[in-house]
């Protein structure tokens, strides 16, 4: 692993946010959009590290906690069909709905289980033809090239007992959402590499920048990324520029995957969509193409959720646009904690509640009361 | 002593798979625990046939300690080990924590109908070769079967008692200011072994478990003459929960994260799965609270009585500067909290 110790460095850290500190001379906010990217900067404290113009406020990167309540829901009324097998990554299992969380539905007797990537659930529909298998897609761009092959080589090899629950959203509408707001404050954006490294950054990124004259970085994961896409950007900002960079270049190119694209394209087409917190954004998520229907859960079962309501308390939207931050929650550590969650950005590992909860509540919160194990 | 080419006692012809019979206590639990368990652990108290196993009092000045865990593991058979083994390591690593000599074991299977006779042997196989190799000896059981899916396989519970003499008792409350924390050796190869198993992960070199008793370490310390205050072994939660456990509201426990030993190959399979190695479980790995001035000679006999590519590490330091706080010094210069995980430490989902 010695391609991540080069991007941990205390000294390459140090360096950039030298030049940062030597650079930056108006006050300046950036978005990192991705939830991956949050969690370096807290649990690393990078944002410390930063001069006092530069505030970093967190974006809606969360495929977990932006995924609407009314999905959380259709996805319990599903996994408690005596019928159905649900596979969901592990994140999943603690969000929760209007009643419950997968992990209630499971110890009542749901067949949940945790997989690591939607070929095991194709697996295991192959493997028990008696039952239904239901795969509960969540995520960006990221991970829907290896959910498009699923559905692709479910229908395909005539697989006909496994389907998607679709959730898949897309970076650029967000962007957009967030900067159309009357009360944003965000001047710049870390884009998320991940997503760029399948989508590439082409064609919608460069138009974002026009559109709202804001610079877009391209930004890795790691600490030494994190801190150079910054830098990037702020120097764009202080030359009143509003260009698309790519700081990863080791793992995004222009164009994308092109290879994952076309398999993308072939099973998903671009929808309006929910999102938790946000509302709708016009055609800011994917759904399966009408080719591939006959896998889609929300056909198949057509489950009946009724009327979803959120936890008044909760300020997941204002924290996922950056308006506010956790701390700025009169609930945050007290009555929402990951043992009871309030809020998906409490429990998801991309949250930045969970972030801040994880490294920081000491700042903001009661101390917790811990007990010891034996 | 080896069982690698011991057969199975037990026949295939007669009983290819427990059934429901072989723990009914007829005939069959009659013939599993004579063939079986009585061929592995060939004892005085096995012998006796008794109830219960007559163990007499310890020496003087000396403490009992009794410990208790259960064995669920999945895969059963991993790199580097199997339940039986961990059955055993478990309970004599958890006295040993207690700085005790591990001394005699209790050994409940609770078994699946169907389960094969062939792996219960194996599994009794490896629970035998491991007490021998730790030193304790088995001296009562019980053996249960239960319908074909109201187990998973076969679960193994172990309860243990050893001795400890009472001038040597480690204890979490013995632990103070200017301690010193000691790992004894690399972390997070037992849960990335499991890991990589279950999912069928592949990497250069397999990964094997570090599964094994600790209890001639934790003595060797002890006889040395270092002054041990505490000492956890790291399994679930890993080292990181071990050490929120250990913390307490008037100490600080302040680590350097470039400082544990992580292996390539395990930080890795960390990145590739989302995990931290610092909560990934080890089950032959303790931390131990040592007196400052005595760290070096700690780390010297930890290096002369481990595995041979094994490297005893000093990975912190007991402070009041944030109290009841475990506080990490990141790769990167920068610190943070350590906390105890909420569930399982689940994978990243994109």
């Amino acid at each position: 692993m010695k391609h991540v110790d080069e991007y941990r460095d205390e000294d390459s850290v140090r360096r950039i946010a030298d030049r940062l500190h030597a650079e930056t001379c108006g006050s300046w906010t950036l978005m990192e959009v991705c939830g991956g990217q949050t969690h370096a900067i807290v649990r690393f404290g990078l944002d410390r590290m930063l001069p006092d113009g530069i505030e970093l406020v967190h974006g809606p990167g969360c495929p977990v906690c932006v995924t609407p309540l009314e999905i959380l829901d259709a996805a319990m009324a599903i996994a408690a069909r005596p019928d159905v097998t649900f596979c969901t990554f592990g994140d999943m299992l603690r969000v929760p709905g209007s009643a419950d969380d997968l992990y209630q539905i499971k110890a009542r007797g749901g067949d949940v289980r945790i997989v690591y990537s939607p070929t095991d659930a194709l697996d295991i529909a192959k493997r028990e033809p008696g039952r239904q298998v239901v795969f509960f897609a969540v995520g960006f761009e990221t991970t829907a090239p290896a959910n498009a092959m699923a559905v692709h080589l479910a229908r395909q090899q005539g697989i006909e007992n496994f389907s998607l629950l679709v959730s898949h959203v897309l970076v650029p509408p967000a962007i957009d959402a967030v900067c159309s707001a009357p009360d944003n404050r965000v001047q710049g954006f870390l884009a998320a590499g991940h997503v760029c490294t399948v989508m590439g950054y082409a064609d919608e990124y460069p138009e974002l920048c026009e559109k709202h004259r804001t610079p877009i970085v391209v930004t890795g994961f790691e600490p030494v990324d994190v801190l150079q896409g910054v830098l990037m950007c702020v120097r764009q900002l202080e030359e009143g520029r509003s260009d698309v960079e790519n700081q990863y270049v080791r793992s995004v190119r222009r164009a994308g995957n092109e290879t994952a694209l076309e398999m993308v394209r072939r099973v998903f087409c671009i929808v309006d969509r929910p999102w938790r917190g946000l509302g709708v954004i016009p055609r800011s998520g994917f759904a399966l193409e009408d080719d591939y229907a006959a896998h889609d859960a929300l056909v198949r079962f057509a489950p009946d959720t009724g009327k979803v309501e959120e936890p008044s308390e909760c300020i997941a939207g204002a924290i996922l646009r950056g308006i506010q931050k956790p701390n700025d929650c009169a609930a945050f550590g007290t009555r929402c904690t990951p043992e009871k969650p309030l809020g998906a950005p409490m429990v998801s590992s991309e949250g930045a509640c969970a972030a801040y909860y994880s490294y920081r509540r000491d700042e903001f919160a009661e101390p917790p009361v811990t007990e010891a194990t034996p | 002593m080896s069982f690698d080419g011991l057969v199975c006692p037990i026949p295939i012809s007669d009983y290819p798979v427990v059934t429901l019979a072989h723990g009914g206590g007829g005939r069959l639990t009659r013939q599993l625990i004579d063939r079986m368990f009585r061929a592995v652990h060939d004892n005085e108290w096995m012998v006796e046939q008794h109830d219960g196993a007559v163990l007499g009092a310890p020496p003087k000045d000396h403490e009992l300690v009794f410990t208790t865990d259960s064995f669920v593991v999945s895969p059963m058979v991993f790199p580097g080990g199997d339940i039986g083994k961990l059955a055993v390591c478990g309970t004599v690593n958890d006295l040993a924590m207690c700085g005790a000599i591990p001394r005699y074991l209790s050994c409940a299977f609770v078994i699946e109908e169907g389960f094969e006779m062939e792996a219960l042997w194996r599994v009794v196989s490896s629970m035998g070769a491991t007490a021998r190799e730790a030193e304790v000896v088995i001296v009562t059981g019980d053996t249960k079967v239960v319908s074909r899916g109201q187990a998973d396989g076969l679960f193994i519970n172990t309860s243990g008692v050893g001795y400890v003499e009472t001038s040597r008792v480690a204890r979490p409350s013995s632990v103070r200011e200017g301690d010193a924390v000691l790992v004894n050796g690399d972390v997070g190869r037992h849960g990335i072994a499991i890991m990589a198993s279950r999912e069928g992960l592949e990497f250069e070199t397999t990964i094997e478990s570090d599964c094994a008793p600790l209890a001639a370490q934790t003595r060797a310390l002890l006889d040395a003459g270092v002054d041990v205050r505490t000492m956890r072994d790291l399994t679930r939660g890993g080292l990181a929960t071990a050490c929120v456990e250990l913390c307490r509201d008037d100490i600080s426990i302040a680590l350097d994260e470039r400082a544990v030993p992580v292996r390539e190959d395990v930080r890795g399979g960390c990145e590739l799965l989302g995990l931290d190695p610092l909560y990934v479980a080890n089950e032959g790995r303790f931390v131990a609270f040592v007196a400052a001035e005595h760290a070096d000679r700690a780390l010297e006999v930890l290096a002369e009585t481990g595995p041979d590519d094994t490297q005893p590490a000093c990975i912190g330091r007991v402070t009041t500067e944030a109290p009841g706080r475990v506080v990490l010094k990141a790769v990167t210069g920068s610190q943070r909290l350590l906390d105890m995980l909420s569930g399982e430490q689940l994978p990243r989902i994109c």
